[in-house]
């Protein structure tokens, strides 16, 4: 990498959260700029789409035609490439439509007023589907400490840590309240990586799994705890298959338990 | 045995007074999410009047009683161990000047005199082991060490178990031994207190309290022997270190391994777990790090990583692991075992999976073979 490396962030089919969860970083985000020249981060405003960088992050998951292309362009462009969030890793929310019995085309017709104008893919993708991707960062939206970590990692010349860990251990650490154990609610935390702070059980809910899977889930134990807690094998497939539904650890049990298959693009 | 006194209910706020003018900070029992969480505390209103917790594997439930008294409740998630070896600090911080020159500095450490209040006696046994750990042991921790100190501690003796208490069976008693400064047990209308420190008796001497009479002294042994008669759960020993390492390969290492998580809960609620990862921290611009200590577990991949390769990647190794140091290596690392019987690794455990169960499981035949050995001389 340069003396003062440039990076990138790019977007592509999402909500804009993970560019905000950047955004949200303030101060820092100036102190940044001392670091790296940001060419291109639409959100903020520097627009250079097609500009050579060190670092691009990626954010969004691959749902159109010419998003086929953009991504061929960003990584030949970067010497590293960075997935950010859900979408962009794991195919996120919008990937529910990898599955068989989703009609596309009924959907689109059902949403938008001139359907004829949309031009979309059967399938929402990872970026590792189609391109090389040098690092995973997860959740839905990522925390933006992981973004100064891994950037402050790479200008180091080090390999960025990606915690994958169970969630537990951060819910535990911040002594919250168990939320399975004191009010039998289920929680994906014993098979969703940390990074998050324990977000949701510090506020008393279980956790929905936006970071995905963490490096040894267990996902058949905690489904069949789910349902000791009543919950139908569907109500478990739904929780699996959410914000992460594609992610290994989530997928399989999930197919299984709501007696799902994938159609052939999104395998 | 040393001399007994007598608080009532309506005197308790004095001893917390005597403690505070002394200069402690007091942590002690409070009602926190549904659950009993050790907190900053100056007034004895926020202790849990009136509540009862009811303990099953994976379940734990909270509830207000109309009946009397400060300590009805057995135990909560995490009790004293965040405030002896914190879930995360910092250890030590570098910084680099202008011209590239490194300088180290120790984390800053000023431990406020601390009162542990209410300390059940498994948190206490668990304590001694840690103080093992982290002062006595090869490498003394200068934090913990410091902390340990400048700590008071008011134990409060069990006058009830809960259905995942086994302090017994562990070696240990629902009456707290040694450790502590002043001990406090529970009857109708008040408490009887002993010391076990000169400070203890100081602060005892100051109340003026009376002499707890035999009826008085009675009814408290009455009640925590209560509390040991209630427990239901037992190991099968209270040295299995054998036992376990004789059967590495037993089956039900596979099937506990079906049910297990590798969630790491039953680690981060062990009173005497220690382990721990180190990271650095730096700042944005790279001139600054601070190196961070927090809790880990043997749960983790990062526990077993060396030299790029992680040596327990399994569950299976992973339960193994936390079941054979807890109960069996413990004893060569520190000559006694790791488990006091506090319950909790079973009531916090997620999919409910019970330590004594397990050990039963895994060490029952081989105890019985020895049993039988011995007694054939
Ligand atoms: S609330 Fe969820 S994340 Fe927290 S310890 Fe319980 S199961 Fe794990
Ligand atoms: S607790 Fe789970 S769902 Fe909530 S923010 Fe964290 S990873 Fe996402
Ligand atoms: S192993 Fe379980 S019962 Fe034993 S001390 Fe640890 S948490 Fe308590
Ligand atoms: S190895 Fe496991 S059981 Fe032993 S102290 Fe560490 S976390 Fe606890
Ligand atoms: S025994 Fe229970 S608490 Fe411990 S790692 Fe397994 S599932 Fe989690």
């Amino acid at each position: 990498m340069s003396d003062k490396p440039k990076i990138a962030v790019h977007k592509f089919s999402s909500c804009d959260g993970c560019q905000l969860a950047i955004l949200n970083l303030g101060e820092k985000l100036i102190e940044l700029t001392e670091i790296v020249d940001i060419m291109h981060f639409a959100e903020a405003g520097p627009v250079n789409p097609h500009e050579k960088v060190d670092v691009a992050f990626v954010e969004g998951s691959i749902t159109t035609p010419h998003e086929l292309d953009r991504i061929q362009e960003v990584r030949s462009n970067s010497q590293y490439v960075v997935t950010i969030g859900a979408c962009a890793t794991s195919g996120g929310l919008q990937a529910l439509r990898n599955f068989k019995h989703v009609d596309i085309k009924q959907w689109t017709q059902s949403v938008y007023a001139k359907p004829e104008f949309i031009s979309t893919l059967e399938t929402s993708t990872a970026i590792a589907k189609h391109i090389k991707v040098d690092l995973e960062i997860w959740g839905c939206p990522i925390n933006s400490k992981q973004i100064i970590e891994t950037i402050r990692a790479l200008c180091f010349g080090v390999e960025p840590v990606v915690q994958k860990d169970s969630l537990c251990l951060e819910c535990k650490r911040q002594g919250n309240a168990c939320v399975m154990v004191t009010k039998q609610e289920p929680c994906l935390g014993p098979i969703t990586q940390s990074g998050c702070g324990a977000l949701c059980p510090s506020v008393g809910r279980g956790c929905y799994g936006c970071y995905g899977p963490d490096e040894n889930p267990n996902t058949k134990a905690l489904a069949k705890r789910f349902s000791g807690l009543g919950l139908l094998p569907n109500d478990i497939a739904r929780k699996l298959h959410f914000i992460n539904s594609q992610a290994k650890g989530y997928l399989e049990i999930g197919n299984e338990l709501g007696n799902k298959t994938l159609k052939d693009d999104a395998k | 045995m040393n001399q007994s006194y007598y608080l009532p209910h309506t005197k308790l706020q004095s001893l917390l007074d005597a403690i505070i003018e002394r200069g402690y900070r007091c942590v002690g029992p409070q009602t926190r999410g549904g659950t009993i969480t050790y907190d900053d505390f100056s007034q004895v209103k926020e202790l849990p009047w009136g509540y009862e917790d009811e303990q099953l594997p994976g379940q734990y439930t909270l509830k207000k009683t109309q009946k009397t008294g400060y300590f009805n409740w057995v135990n909560g998630p995490q009790a004293i161990k965040p405030e002896l070896f914190k879930p995360k600090e910092s250890l030590w911080n570098v910084t680099r000047d202008e011209e590239g020159k490194l300088s180290f500095q120790p984390a800053q450490l000023t431990p406020a005199p601390l009162c542990l209040f209410g300390v059940r006696p498994c948190d206490i046994a668990a304590m001694q082991i840690q103080d093992k750990v982290f002062i006595t042991g090869t490498y003394r921790d200068e934090r913990y060490a410091q902390r340990r100190e400048n700590t008071l501690i008011i134990a409060a003796n069990c006058i009830t178990s809960s259905n995942n208490c086994f302090c017994v069976g562990a070696g240990g008693f629902p009456k707290a031994e040694r450790g502590y400064d002043i001990a406090l047990t529970e009857i109708e209308d008040g408490f009887t207190l002993e010391f076990g420190s000169e400070q203890g008796s100081d602060i005892i001497a100051s109340l003026k309290l009376s002499e707890a009479d035999g009826s008085q002294i009675n009814y408290a042994k009455q009640r925590i022997q209560e509390a040991a008669d209630k427990q239901t759960k037992t190991l099968p020993g209270t040295n299995l270190r054998d036992a376990l390492m004789n059967n590495l390969d037993h089956p039900r290492w596979d099937a506990v391994a079906e049910r297990c998580l590798s969630c790491g809960n039953c680690t981060q609620v062990c009173p005497t777990c220690f382990c721990h990862s180190e990271e650095d921290e730096p700042n944005v611009k790279g001139n600054h790090s601070e190196h961070v200590r927090e809790w880990d577990s043997c749960f983790t991949q990062g526990h077993s990583y060396i030299h790029g390769k992680v040596i327990r990647s399994q569950t299976r190794q992973r339960y193994r692991q936390w079941l054979t140091h807890k109960l069996g290596t413990w004893h060569d690392q520190f000559g006694e075992s790791g488990c006091v019987g506090c319950g909790r690794c079973v009531s916090w455990c997620p999919v409910g999976i019970d330590i004594t169960e397990e050990a039963t499981a895994i060490c029952s035949d081989f105890i019985n073979l020895e049993n039988k050995e011995n007694s054939h001389g």
